[in-house]
């Protein structure tokens, strides 16, 4: 019994970084109808941005967790405004191909100067050493990370369902030129939501340093699932990405504990299943 | 009349020898590195083994006396299908004679049938299935650098004899993964030693904490990691995280490489003990190769084994043709001739390969350093135990190698 409460907190870690990467997508595709598949080479790039912070410029990590997002946010903002925006109106496809290449193009060339195996980012001292639980010995950065990454979610959420800004966005998503007639530069509105998307892939890339190796691949790896989790949650809901990608955390660690070997696969399962009962995903509206 | 017979047998004789002369001084050569060039593995094979295979060949001064060898490459992507296509194709269009590197055991295991069906010739140095020589062992395949048996062998004893004797597997699920564990856990049982759990993880997985936890439970003495490359990095600097050896259990790295230690850093690395058959440290000989190695690579990395392997039976695989006067394009004629002959080089020394195609050389067990012991990047290992040859390897009394005389 321990050891499931055990699995249930590791499986609701690894859920933080499913929520903040989907969150992310979610946001992209909700405002801007892109479906971003640069996102993982982004949250890569948010780690090495950490890395390189530290190492080039001995910059530490709480810093980092501010510098690196804006780094890279601006950076997407730079692809947003050279190359994604001429795709809107477009199929969907144009978009999932154009950012597709874009990762492979930005996982090679790191790739290249870095090699696979990935450079070592150490804890900050701050967050170091754990306490025991009784059920389980909780690394105190594990429960940093949980705790962050619940309060950037919800932020977002607030910023995007509850404030001005985000009822603009919103409309904007909704009605651009009628937005426009009211006298808000809808592009530099959409061209700053996708610097906030891409900002929370750096964000979660920043967090997963310390626990993961920096490596040129770490985004590849993850993308593949965050995208399942947003399909499940509903593409587009920003609650629903949040809470699908803390369950399937959850999912997921159970299923390391009690068949392992499925665990890679697990969320697929579910998604082929979801997809079969509610085809708008779970929170999703039907087109 | 008898006169104009024997002059036509004559003629006969000397076109057919002449022909047959001309098929013995057939010196070109076309090496195949057929490798993880873009995936977890890259760094310990990848660009590294196709260079190593560019040195070896400037090394073997071939060239200048006539011969002409090319090297190909390819990213298999760890996928025994793509690898196989791969294979197929250079046997059959490109005419590749020779197989290098072919890291991953799924990988090895499947393109180990094919170069055997087209009569070509595989020397392994990147996977570590000891299958390859023994159930599933060919005549043209030579396995160079190490394999899960004599890791297991080497550091699972050492590990049992200072006392760890209980065991708990964290393994890779895959062909490599499976036989790495496989032949350690007989060691331990051999040793007095008992196995008392195992959990089995996708490879390529990020996240090891729940794994890490249900060993962490077990209570087990040592956590054996029969993982490799990304995999393994990340498991150890999880179980660092966790306080696994701060809470006196011990992780058994069964299969790590040098890269793995250089990308982890020697403050999570320190104390780690395993198994390598290379070490660019070890000699003048192999410091002076890693060190014209090193500065050819991109990121100026150390080879690992498996890239100092391809140098090294590529060497072997050059004499062997020139001890034949040419290349046969026989895949099984060649590996018998390289059997025949000792091997030596500056880089695994003096060694030889036995019938069921295992090349023999001393396995090291070694040491991580302390931050404040290591001298500078990649001054990483202290040696701490030598195994020779003849104990590294399974014996031959104990193989399952058709190709084995008893």
């Amino acid at each position: 019994m321990q050891a499931l409460y055990a699995q249930l907190l590791v499986g609701l870690i690894n859920g933080s970084f499913y929520a903040l990467l989907s969150l992310g997508l979610a946001v992209i595709f909700g405002m801007l109808n892109i479906i971003n598949f640069a996102h993982g080479a982004l949250y890569m790039m948010g780690a090495f941005c950490a890395y390189f912070l530290l190492n080039i410029a001995g910059i530490g990590y709480w810093p980092a967790l501010i510098i690196a997002p804006i780094v890279v946010g601006i950076f997407g903002m730079i692809l947003e405004r050279t190359m994604l925006q001429w795709l809107s109106g477009l199929d969907h496809l144009y978009g999932l191909l154009l950012t597709f290449g874009i990762a492979l193009i930005v996982q090679g060339v790191f790739q290249n100067y870095f090699g696979s195996s990935g450079l070592p980012y150490a804890i900050p001292d701050e967050l170091k050493g754990g306490m025991n639980l009784g059920f389980m010995f909780l690394p105190v950065y594990r429960g940093w990370v949980v705790v962050f990454s619940l309060v950037v979610c919800i932020a977002t959420w607030y910023l995007i369902e509850k404030t001005r800004l985000g009822a603009n966005l919103r409309a904007a998503t909704e009605n651009p030129t009628l937005v426009r007639a009211f006298g808000i530069n809808v592009p530099r509105m959409i061209t700053l939501t996708y610097g906030l998307g891409v900002g929370l892939a750096a964000l979660a890339g920043v967090l997963s340093a310390p626990i993961n190796q920096v490596r040129p691949l770490m985004g590849a790896d993850l993308i593949i699932v965050v995208f399942a989790v947003v399909v499940i949650g509903g593409m587009g809901s920003i609650m629903g990405s949040i809470i699908t990608g803390f369950a399937l955390g959850v999912i997921e660690g159970l299923t390391k504990y009690f068949y392992p070997e499925a665990s890679n696969t697990v969320v697929f399962v579910l998604m082929v299943l979801v997809l079969l009962v509610k085809p708008a995903g779970l929170t999703g509206r039907a087109a | 009349m008898k006169h104009r017979i024997s002059a036509l047998f004559l003629g006969t004789a000397l076109a057919l020898a002449a022909g047959g002369g001309a098929m013995a001084q057939d010196k070109t050569v076309k090496i195949g590195v057929l490798t993880d060039n873009s995936g977890l593995y890259s760094d310990l094979g990848g660009a590294g083994s196709t260079l190593a295979a560019q040195m070896a060949v400037e090394d073997s001064g071939l060239a200048a006396k006539g011969w002409k060898i090319d090297i190909i490459s390819a990213d298999h992507q760890n996928k025994p299908d793509i690898a196989t296509t791969i294979a197929r194709q250079w046997i059959d269009v490109e005419k590749v004679d020779i197989f290098m590197d072919v890291l991953n055991s799924g990988v090895a295991l499947a393109v180990n049938n094919l170069v055997k069906e087209k009569n070509a010739v595989m020397i392994n140095t990147g996977a570590a299935s000891s299958d390859l020589t023994n159930a599933q062992c060919s005549p043209n395949t030579i396995h160079w650098v190490y394999d899960t048996y004599m890791l297991a062998n080497s550091t699972g004893q050492a590990l049992v004899k200072a006392g760890g004797d209980t065991w708990y597997f964290l393994t890779a699920d895959y062909a490599f993964g499976h036989a790495l564990e496989r032949d350690t856990t007989a060691v331990v049982v051999k040793s007095g030693g008992k196995v008392i759990g195992t959990v089995k993880h996708p490879l390529n997985s990020s996240d090891f904490s729940s794994f890490l936890l249900q060993a962490q439970a077990s209570k087990a003495k040592i956590i054996g990691m029969a993982n490799a490359g990304g995999d393994t990095t990340n498991t150890i600097k999880q179980a660092s995280e966790f306080g696994i050896v701060a809470g006196g259990q011990k992780l058994a790295g069964l299969l790590l490489f040098i890269t793995d230690v250089h990308s982890l850093g020697l403050k999570v690395a320190q104390g780690l003990s395993f198994t390598e058959t290379f070490y660019w440290d070890l000699n003048d000989g192999t410091r002076a190769f890693s060190k014209r190695f090193s500065e050819r690579m991109k990121n100026k990395a150390m080879p690992s084994m498996v890239q100092a392997g391809v140098y090294s039976g590529l060497i072997h695989y050059f004499k062997t043709l020139e001890a034949m006067s040419g290349n046969p394009h026989d895949g099984v004629k060649v590996v018998a001739k390289m059997k025949e002959l000792p091997t030596d080089d500056a880089l695994f020394g003096k060694g030889s390969i036995r019938a069921d195609g295992r090349k023999i050389h001393p396995a090291y067990l070694f040491e991580v350093k302390k931050p404040a012991e290591s001298k500078g990047p990649w001054d990483y290992y202290k040696l701490i135990g030598t195994t020779p040859g003849d104990q590294a390897f399974r014996p031959l009394s104990e193989s399952a190698c058709p190709l084995v005389k008893k």
